[in-house]
């Protein structure tokens, strides 16, 4: 048996950094340096672990939607374990939307071939949350999301998710596409030996046209919603702040007390 | 005037607290019209109408709890092709978001998620949202389709307004997709007597200062002193001294309490990105250069040991 796992990783602007909005609207990709969204890191190792524990022959490929530098993002998966890569680009892609990118991933993942996609359970700039249930929903295909345990046997997924009333044990049978959060377990950092392996592992790059995709249904053109306008949030007004001197907490109280709070 | 689609969250047939926020939004694009579905669906028909609710579209269905998200989303189309609503309103919880994204697929739509605000434009409905950990706020429209919209907890008050809500059932046929993953267990959390994190008025968080899960007890009396819900920052949560379920930030849940008072929080870019919409925010941690102390109305640089503790007796003083 083999199982063939392709694990979606997007490459973002670092969180840390100054993350603002180019004239067009949309996420500036240049002023901030870019990396693999640390919450799909977590999707990488739950693969490789899969991988690991599996008697079966499995192979882990790590695809990403986005811009030239985004290889950067398959370099880590790839140096973290991943098999191979495929880098999905093209300018029309620029302004593409969740149901656009969602579109893309449907069609890259049926043309790579696979039994399991796994993603994360957010991206760190958009931090929409639903790319992986669209991706189930197009690919008609069960979704286990936002996973924080998952195992594989037999052509069947299992996982456990923590939802706001309760924790649910899910189950369902291959292809199905998967989630998990950054509770599934530390993803691990790529050794020097990993580092070297990566660079001689395969890195596909597909343009629209690969895909049998039109520029007008991705991209800015093909986005199914508007951003009218952004702005920056005004700075907080500077509070005030008191150094304890034994009182802290009743000037505290005093503070709540005039602003209605007790 | 036109109606507009409102997604009952609800456990057992008690109401939760952003749908019917939801309704006061839903009232100022059109007439909202409820969908209840599960176990208990009728019995929110009462508390949808004081909220301005017209008509409560109703089905239950054991597929609801015996499966993820799909059968949930079988049912909202079926709402959306019998009502064709100017909009669907949908709370912005993970399961939320995941149902509005398969449905906006289904009919052909723009989805706009985590809006904190909602007005009538010319063109549809104009949705406020926060973004890049909340430093810009933008605002969109769905430009294509019935506009899908998903609303974060605390977006809007709540707002008696009578309205009669009649209650029909919907007729659901389930989907290929419906039963393809099963719910084979599920433990229900244990209710800690303390309002929910995400919909409370005030919130008390503590972080690495906190320095152990038996020293949350400090946090947790400051908490119930001001009736409030406790939080954790993420170092708090992965040291084990608080559950997941109550982590605030990125990956935890996003709050915007009236007032939220961190202690022992440095406030990282990730913990901001959950709770920076709070209308007042307070910080008591020791080093004066914590990044947290930007955004404070009003912090005391100290030992939370010595603060926290202090505070809490003075506001039970306060209070009588
Ligand atoms: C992808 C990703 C997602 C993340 N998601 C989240 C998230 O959802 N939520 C989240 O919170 N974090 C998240 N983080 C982690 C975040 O980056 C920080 O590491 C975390 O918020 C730090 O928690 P802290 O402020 O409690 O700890 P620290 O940064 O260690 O700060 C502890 C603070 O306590 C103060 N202190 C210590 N002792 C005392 C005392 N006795 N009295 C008063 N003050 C004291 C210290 O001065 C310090 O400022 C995420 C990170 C990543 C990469
Ligand atoms: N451009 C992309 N390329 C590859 N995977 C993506 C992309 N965008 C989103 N994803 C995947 O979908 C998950 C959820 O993203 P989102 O719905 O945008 O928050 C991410 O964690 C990724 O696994």
């Amino acid at each position: 048996m083999s199982l063939r796992i392709v694990v979606t990783v997007k490459y973002v602007p670092d969180a840390t950094g100054d993350r603002h909005f180019a004239d067009d609207l949309t996420v500036d990709r240049d002023d901030v340096d870019g990396l693999l969204s640390e919450l799909d890191e977590y999707a990488v190792e739950q693969a490789l672990q899969i991988s690991e524990n599996s008697d079966d022959d499995v192979e882990v490929t790590v695809l990403t939607v986005g811009p030239e530098d985004a290889k950067d993002a398959l370099r880590k998966a790839l140096s973290m374990g991943a098999d191979k890569a495929i880098h999905v680009e093209d300018d029309d892609l620029h302004g593409t939307d969740a149901l656009g990118t969602s579109l893309v991933l449907a069609k890259a993942v049926e043309k790579a071939g696979y039994d399991l996609v796994i993603s994360g359970m957010a991206s760190t700039d958009g931090t929409m949350g639903v790319v992986p249930a669209l991706l189930a929903e197009r690919l008609g295909v069960p979704q286990v999301t936002l996973l924080s345990e998952v195992s594989v046997e037999g052509g069947t997924v299992k996982g456990r998710r923590d939802g706001d009333a309760a924790s649910e044990q899910l189950e369902a049978s291959l292809p199905a596409v998967v989630s998990v959060t950054d509770q599934s377990g530390e993803a691990r950092y790529p050794s020097f030996k990993g580092i070297m392996a990566a660079k001689k592992k395969p890195v596909q790059s597909w343009d629209l046209s690969d895909l049998d995709l039109e520029a007008e249904e991705v991209g800015l053109e093909g986005a199914y919603t508007a951003v009218a306008s952004a702005s920056e949030r005004p700075a907080r007004t500077a509070g005030t702040i008191v150094k304890d001197e034994g009182e802290g907490g009743k000037q505290l109280a005093e503070f709540l007390a005039g602003q209605k709070f007790i | 005037m036109a109606e507009v689609l409102v997604y009952v969250d609800h456990v057992d047939g008690a109401v939760r607290k952003p749908t019917l926020e939801l309704l006061t939004l839903a009232r100022r694009i059109g007439s909202p019209v409820a969908v209840a579905l599960g176990a208990g669906a009728a019995d929110t028909a009462a508390v949808l109408g004081e909220h301005g609710a017209v008509k409560v579209l109703t089905h239950d269905a054991s597929e609801y709890a015996d499966y993820l998200v799909v059968p949930k989303v079988d049912a909202l189309q079926a709402a959306v092709e019998s009502v064709s609503p100017a909009a669907v309103l949908v709370p912005s919880s993970a399961e939320g978001k995941e149902i509005a994204a398969r449905l906006a697929l289904r009919i052909g739509s723009g989805i706009i998620t985590d809006a904190i605000d909602i007005e009538a434009g010319d063109e549809g409905p104009v949705a406020t949202q926060s973004v890049f950990a909340a430093s810009f706020t933008t605002k969109s429209r769905v430009s294509k389709g019935i506009p899908v919209i998903t609303v974060k907890p605390n977006s809007a008050a709540v707002e008696a307004a009578p309205a009669d809500a009649a209650v029909e059932a919907l007729a659901v046929s389930f989907s290929a997709q419906a039963t393809g993953t099963k719910v084979t267990g599920r433990t229900p959390r244990e209710s800690t007597g303390r309002p929910e994190l995400t919909e409370a008025a005030i919130v008390v968080s503590g972080g690495r200062g906190v320095n152990g899960a038996e020293n949350f007890a400090i946090i947790e009396a400051l908490a119930d002193s001001l009736g409030a819900a406790v939080g954790a920052s993420r170092a708090a949560v992965d040291a084990g001294w608080y559950p997941h379920t109550n982590q605030v930030g990125q990956t935890g849940k996003s709050v915007s309490p009236q007032l939220y008072i961190a202690s022992g929080i440095s406030g990282a870019i990730q913990h901001r990105a959950g709770m920076q919409t709070s209308k007042t925010i307070v910080a008591i941690n020791k080093d004066a250069e914590a990044p947290i102390f930007d955004l404070v109305d009003y912090g005391v640089v100290g030992d939370l040991f010595d603060v926290v503790p202090s505070l809490t007796e003075e506001i039970k003083t306060r209070k009588g």
